[in-house]
């Protein structure tokens, strides 16, 4: 059984890598490359944990397979600060202590992301309901969401100046 | 895990040819979101991984006549992001954006949803509801079936070696025509149906029923078309009176397991409920439009 051979676009660079079929792309992420920030947390796609942009969409890398990156483009926490410059939604995770042990937080930023991508001025129940798929056991969400509607704020204040 | 052959063909002929040449256990691949979970968890033990999301049209919403055709593949975000879709039919893409979560809306489809064959999957309901057909390619060429004849138990579907799923049909509404789908779950979001049920109504001008569709999930080991339920509503207004026979003929169609979702008789006293809100929601939409 051969290696599939993968050419693909992480974080804005062009990646090639080897897999096998059944390797999951979280598998080929942590094992293969070396981007160790998505994690695992279930493995069957309840956490979110290891939650990675698609072409724009937020899955799973759990629920996908290495090989299905052929062609896609491809974000990953690693791909979220700007060099030494934290994203917003970063900025505020540590200014609002949204996090405690950190395994969920890689997650919860791609996650949040790619929220306010999309939508820069949710509101909190859209935040809470889009955020449902990324689970957390230490912070109980409520500082999670308010680190969230900041970055949301702040995003909005940058784009307006 | 265990290694598997992963196959991405890029037409339905290379793919009913790979299916159908097999040996061993071949699995079609949409979004994988429960392929790849019974995958790790050693329930299914394939050889083979078909992914069908290279085809073309399989991923995508397009009209043809008086059908929207959507591809196999296509994933929860963009049906509930399809402006014409979710307009004509609410109780679809309501009953498809309620599985899982953000990230699973990324992936799961329609196609896997029917033929993961889970009777208390939320997209089929309302699906069925509309009447809605599957072209199903083959080694013998496609044929359009109806999508309740795809699932026959909980796991198994009807699909034949080399069978697969190209595109759902789904008729576009008539005047006055709408549907509903609610879920009944103990929590506001991320868990499964302790009963589903989608309604489809069609109304004559004075707001009477002409034709119903009222299919309820999670309540036997496949999604149930109920027609008493749509014999209860047909030539009447949404009164007390038809509620009640609605309510009653929902019931009866139950044949549930308990489980630690609910018990038989709580599933069978929520189809009822749903059943009457459901057609609630679809009656009012459909005299709205």
């Amino acid at each position: 059984m051969s290696k599939h051979h993968v050419t693909t676009t992480i974080n804005g660079e062009p990646t090639e890598y080897l897999c096998e079929g059944q390797q999951t792309m979280l598998d080929v992420l942590r094992d293969e490359l070396g981007l160790t920030g998505s994690k695992e947390g279930c493995s069957s796609g309840d956490c979110g944990a290891c939650t990675i942009i698609v072409d724009g969409d937020i899955v799973c890398s759990c629920l996908m397979l290495g090989v299905e990156a052929e062609g896609r483009k491809i974000t990953t926490i690693e791909g979220v600060a700007e060099g030494d410059k934290l994203h917003p939604v970063q900025q505020k995770f540590l200014e609002h202590a949204a996090l405690q042990c950190g395994f969920c937080t890689p997650g919860f930023i791609v996650a949040a992301k790619a929220l306010l991508d999309q939508n820069p001025n949710p509101t909190e129940e859209e935040a809470r309901y889009w955020l449902a798929g990324n689970l957390c056991r230490c912070t109980g969400y409520d500082k999670i969401l308010r680190a969230v509607m900041d970055a949301a704020e702040v995003m909005r204040a940058e784009a307006r100046r | 895990m265990p290694r598997v052959n992963y196959e991405a063909p890029t037409s339905v002929d290379d793919a009913v040819k790979i299916l159908a040449g097999a040996s061993g256990l071949a699995k079609v691949m949409s979004g994988g979101t429960d392929l790849l979970v019974q995958l790790r968890s050693g329930r299914v033990k394939p050889d083979l991984i078909v992914d069908t999301k290279r085809i073309p049209g399989l991923i995508g919403i397009r009209e043809e006549g008086d059908f929207f055709v959507v591809g196999a593949a296509t994933p929860g975000v963009m049906l509930s992001g399809n402006e014409k879709l979710d307009h004509a039919w609410p109780g679809i893409v309501e009953g498809a954006d309620l599985i899982g979560s953000t990230q699973i809306q990324g992936r799961a489809s329609l196609a896997g949803n029917l033929c993961n064959a889970s009777p208390a999957a939320d997209s089929v309901p309302a699906v069925i509801a509309a009447r809605a057909a599957v072209v199903v390619a083959g080694p013998n060429g496609t044929r359009e079936v109806p999508a309740e004849s795809i699932p026959t138990g909980p796991g198994r579907t009807s699909l034949a070696k080399g069978e697969f799923i190209v595109a759902f049909k789904i008729p576009k509404p008539k005047p006055h025509q709408c549907d509903a789908y609610l879920r009944f779950i103990p929590r506001t979001e991320m868990d499964i149906a302790v009963v589903g049920c989608g309604t489809n109504v069609t109304l004559d001008a004075s707001g009477t029923c002409i034709d119903a569709r009222v299919v309820l999930g999670a309540v036997a080991p496949t999604i149930v078309v109920v027609e008493d339920a749509a014999k209860a509503l047909i030539g009447h207004k949404l009164d007390d009176a038809t509620l009640a026979a609605l309510d009653a003929a929902a019931q009866k169609a139950c044949k549930p397991i308990s489980d630690k979702r609910g018990t038989i008789e709580y599933r069978t006293k929520v189809a009822g409920v749903l059943a009457r809100r459901t057609a609630a929601i679809a009656f009012e939409r459909a005299a709205a439009r």
